[in-house]
C-alpha cells in the first residue's frame, strides 16, 4: 500500500505497524503530529495502545522507561527543548537497559528559540547509551522505526533507540511511502519479550539501583558501551531481514556513488538528498565525487566508514550541529576514526550549515567540493568553515541598522 | 518480650542492615508502612536518603523496586501503572500479579522538584500511593532547608542567628485542592494511626497521598534515641497535626487535648537551640506558638 505522507505520519505509522501498547507523550513543533496522530488513531479504534499525555518530557521518558520496565513496548517522541528537558532520563532509563523507540523530530536549541532544524537537539544524546538511527527520506523514516525495535529489542543490546528525522525538511513534507502489510511486520518483529524485564507480585525484582563504588559503577557502564558496541552486528543482521521482507535495504552507512569516487561529501539526515543531486552534477562535470551518509550514528560504525575512506583523496564533512568552541561533531568523531589508519584521506575538511534551518545550496556544495579538490591538489590543509554567504551577512547588518535607527527615533519621541 | 496491639502485624516485612542513620525516623515510618503495604508493591523511589535502601546487589524490600531521579519519581509510578494495566487487559498477567505502586520521595521532591509531576499525575487519577518522608529539609545532600522546613529551623544553608526565614509549606492543602482519594498525616511515633490510615489508604483507589512526618537525628541535631519522644511531642504540641482527607472533609484522627507548649518539642533539637541559647528569643518561640495555637482554634471553631 502506497500512501503520501509527511516523515511525522510516517513515523507514527511505524509506530502503529511495530504494534506499540504504550504512549507516554507531551508536545512540542515540529514532533506534535506524531502523537495526534497516534492519539486520534487510538481514539477512533484502529490501533490498539495507551496514550497518555504527561506534564513535562522529563516526566514523559520516565514513563517510557518504566512502562518498558514493566515489559510493554513503549513509543514515544519529542524534538530539541523537550529532549533537552528530559536529558536526566535520557541517561537514566538507558542505564535501566530498557527497549523502547523514541523518535526524534531534530529541531536547534535555544538561544535563540527557534523552531527550524538541525542537530545540535539530537547530538546531545550522543554520549547517553541510546542507539541512533538517522532518517533521510519519509520511507526510512517508517522503516526505521520498526527496524529499531528489533534493535532495541534484541538480547544482545536492550537499550533505547533514538530515530532522528529533520524537522519541517522530512516532519512536513509529504513523500510517497510504501506502508508495509501488517503480517509482513508481524514476521519481522514478534510480540516484545521482556525477557528478564519486569514488575510482577511473583518476581520481586529491584531495578535501577544505587550502586557504592567506581568499580561497580564501572561494571554497569561498560556493559552499556558493550551492549551498545553490539548493535553494529545485530544491526546487519536484522537489516538484511528487513530486505528480505520488504526489498527495502538500509546499511548502516549509505553509500552514493562512492566506490569510484576521490572526493566524498559526509552528511547526516535529509540534508545528504541534497548533496546526491550535487554528486550528480558534479560528476557531470568530471569531478569524481561522491556521498557518505551514516545512518547508524551510535554505535558508531567504525568499519563500514574506515572501508569507505580508505584511498579517497579528500572529505568534505558537513555538520548541521556545532560544537561551541571545537567546531562539527560528526568531522569530530570521523576523524578520530580516520586517524593513523593506512590510506586515509589527506584532506578531511569541516563545515558547518544548515543550522536552525538555514538551507545549504547546490552551489555551496560545488563550491566546497571546489575548495577540497584544490586543496588536496596543493597538499594544504583547510580550516573549519561557517558557511554564511556575503548576501546573508548584509542582510543581518542592514537589519541591526534598522532596529538602531528605530531605537534611535523612539528614544527622540519621548 | 515485647507485646504488640492486635491492630499490628506481629512481624515486620522489611530487612534490617540498611545504611540509613541509627534512629532515622523516615525508616522507622517506612518499616510501619510496609508491614501494612505488604510485599505486593513496587516502589517507585525519587532521589534523597532512602535512595541508599537498595543498593547493589542488596534490598531489604521483599517486593519491588525501581529509582526513578528526583523530580519524577510519579512519572514512573504512570509508567508502571499503565504497562500493569496494558499486561492485566491483554492477560498477558493474571490479576495475582498485579502490583501496588507506590511512590517514596522525601520532601524535597514532594514540596518541591517533584510537585509538578505529582500534581499531573493526581490530575490523571493515577492509581497509586504517594509516601512522603519528610525530614523538613535535604537530608541525603546535608540538611539544606527545603520548602518543607519549618519556621526557625537551623539548616545547612539557614545557619544565621534567626535560622530559616520562610515557613513550613502547606502540602497537605496542595494535595487536598486536587480532591484525590484520600490523604493522611502520619508518623511513625503514633504507629496505631499509622496503620489505620495505610490500611484505609491500601483499601481504596486512584491518588492516595501520605505525608510521615520523619524526625532526623542526622539533619536536626539531637541524640539518635530522641526519635519517638520528639515525634510523640510532635503530635502532642500539636505542631504536628494527624488528621485525614476524604471525599472532600478533613477529619483530625488526634485531637490533643492539652497541649504542652511547642518548646517542649523545640528544646530537644539542635537545629532549635538558638532559640534557646545563649538567651531565649522570646518573640520567635511566641510566634511558632501562635502558629500552632491560631490552628487549632480554627479546627475547634469548624467542629463547633
Ligand atoms: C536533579 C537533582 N538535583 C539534585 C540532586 C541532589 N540531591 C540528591 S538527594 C537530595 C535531597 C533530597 O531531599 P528530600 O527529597 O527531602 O530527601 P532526603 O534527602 O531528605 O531524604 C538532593 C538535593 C539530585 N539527585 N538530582
Ligand atoms: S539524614 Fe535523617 S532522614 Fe537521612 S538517613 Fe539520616 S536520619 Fe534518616
Ligand atoms: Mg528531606
Amino acid at each position: 500500500m502506497h500512501k503520501l505522507l509527511t516523515g511525522n505520519r510516517a513515523a507514527a505509522w511505524g509506530a502503529r505497524l511495530s504494534g506499540v501498547e504504550y504512549i507516554p507523550a507531551f508536545p512540542i513543533t515540529p514532533q506534535t503530529e506524531i502523537i495526534e496522530t497516534l492519539a486520534a488513531w487510538i481514539e477512533a479504534g484502529e490501533m490498539q495502545g495507551r496514550f497518555v499525555q504527561l506534564e513535562s518530557e522529563h516526566s514523559m521518558v520516565t514513563a517510557a522507561g518504566a512502562g518498558a520496565a514493566t515489559g510493554v513496548r513503549v513509543f514515544t517522541a519529542t524534538s530539541s527543548q523537550g529532549l533537552l528537558y528530559a536529558m536526566e532520563m535520557i541517561y537514566s532509563v538507558a542505564g535501566w537497559r530498557v527497549p523502547f523507540v523514541l523518535v526524534n523530530v531534530s529541531r536547534g536549541l535555544s538561544a535563540p528559540i527557534t523552531l527550524e532544524p538541525d542537530h545540535n537537539d539530537v547530538m546531545a544524546a550522543r554520549d547517553t547509551g541510546f542507539l541512533q538511527l538517522h532518517c533521510s527520506t519519509c520511507q526510512e523514516v517508517l522503516d526505521s522505526v520498526i527496524m529499531a525495535y528489533r534493535l532495541s529489542e534484541d538480547m544482545r543490546i536492550r537499550l533505547p533507540v533514538i530515530v532522528n528525522l529533520d524537522g519541517f525538511y522530512l516532519s512536513f513534507t509529504r513523500e510517497p511511502v510504501a506502508v508495509p502489510e501488517p503480517e509482513q511486520i508481524r514476521r519481522f518483529l514478534p510480540e516484545f519479550d521482556p525477557g528478564e524485564i519486569y514488575f510482577r507480585a511473583s518476581m520481586p525484582e529491584s531495578q535501577a539501583v544505587a550502586v557504592l563504588g567506581g568499580s561497580t559503577y564501572s561494571y554497569f557502564r561498560y556493559e552499556t558501551h558493550l551492549a551498545a558496541t553490539n548493535g553494529i552486528a545485530v544491526y546487519d543482521e536484522i537489516s538484511r531481514e528487513f530486505a528480505r521482507e520488504t526489498g527495502r535495504a538500509y546499511h548502516v552507512v549509505e553509500e552514493y556513488r562512492c566506490a569510484d569516487a576521490e572526493y566524498l561529501f559526509v552528511m547526516l539526515g535529509s540534508f545528504a538528498t541534497k548533496a546526491i543531486e550535487a554528486v550528480d552534477r558534479l560528476r557531470d562535470a568530471g569531478k569524481a565525487a561522491g556521498l557518505l551518509r551514516p545512518r547508524l550514528f551510535r554505535p558508531f560504525p567504525v568499519e563500514a566508514l574506515r572501508r569507505a575512506c580508505a584511498g579517497k583523496k579528500g572529505l568534505a564533512v558537513i555538520d548541521q550541529n556545532l560544537s561551541m568552541g571545537r567546531g562539527g561533531i560528526l568531522h569530530t568523531e570521523l576523524t578520530s576514526v580516520l586517524y593513523g589508519e593506512p590510506d586515509m584521506p589527506p584532506v578531511a575538511a569541516s563545515f558547518i550549515g544548515g543550522l536552525g534551518g538555514r538551507d545549504i545550496s547546490l552551489e555551496e556544495m560545488f563550491e566546497i567540493m571546489d575548495v577540497v579538490i584544490q586543496a588536496a591538489e596543493q597538499g594544504r590543509r583547510l580550516e573549519p568553515r561557517l558557511l554564511y554567504t556575503e548576501r546573508e551577512l548584509r542582510q543581518i547588518k542592514s537589519l541591526q541598522a534598522v532596529a538602531r535607527a528605530e531605537r534611535h527615533t523612539l528614544g527622540e519621541g519621548k | 518480650m515485647t507485646r504488640r496491639h492486635p491492630e499490628l502485624p506481629s512481624t515486620h516485612l522489611m530487612g534490617t542492615g540498611t545504611p540509613m542513620c541509627a534512629g532515622c525516623g523516615g525508616l522507622e515510618a517506612i518499616h510501619e508502612i510496609y508491614d501494612i503495604l505488604g510485599s505486593n508493591t513496587v516502589f517507585v523511589n525519587a532521589a534523597g536518603c532512602m535512595t541508599l535502601l537498595s543498593v547493589y546487589p542488596f534490598t531489604p524490600f521483599r517486593g519491588s523496586w525501581l529509582y526513578t531521579a528526583m523530580a519524577c519519581a510519579p512519572a514512573g509510578a504512570q509508567g508502571i501503572r499503565d504497562a500493569l494495566d496494558v499486561l492485566l487487559e491483554k492477560e498477558r498477567i493474571q490479576p495475582d500479579e498485579d502490583l501496588q505502586v507506590v511512590v517514596l520521595t522525601g520532601d524535597g521532591s514532594a514540596y518541591g522538584m517533584g510537585l509538578s509531576a505529582t500534581s499531573c499525575a493526581i490530575g490523571r487519577n493515577l492509581d497509586f500511593i504517594y509516601v512522603c518522608y519528610d525530614n523538613e529539609g535535604y537530608g541525603n545532600t546535608g540538611q539544606q532547608y527545603s520548602q518543607a522546613t519549618p519556621h526557625a529551623a537551623r539548616t545547612a544553608t539557614s545557619r544565621g542567628v534567626s535560622g530559616f526565614q520562610g515557613y513550613k509549606k502547606d502540602l497537605f492543602s496542595i494535595w487536598a485542592a486536587h480532591r484525590p482519594a484520600y490523604i493522611a498525616t502520619v508518623t511513625g511515633a503514633d504507629p496505631l494511626d499509622l496503620a489505620r490510615k495505610i490500611k484505609k489508604a491500601k483499601g481504596l483507589r486512584g491518588p492516595r497521598l501520605i505525608i510521615a512526618l520523619s524526625p532526623c537525628p542526622t539533619g536536626w541535631n539531637y541524640d539518635p534515641s530522641l526519635t519517638v519522644e520528639i515525634g510523640r511531642l510532635a503530635v502532642k504540641t500539636g505542631i504536628w497535626p494527624l488528621k485525614e482527607y476524604m471525599d472532600g472533609k478533613v477529619v483530625h484522627t488526634r485531637m490533643p487535648g492539652r497541649r504542652p507548649a511547642v518548646e517542649e518539642y523545640l528544646r530537644l533539637q539542635g537545629r532549635f537551640d538558638h532559640l534557646f541559647r545563649p538567651e531565649r528569643n522570646e518573640k520567635i518561640l511566641a510566634e511558632i506558638q501562635a502558629g500552632i495555637d491560631a490552628y487549632w482554634e480554627e479546627v475547634q471553631d469548624r467542629s463547633t
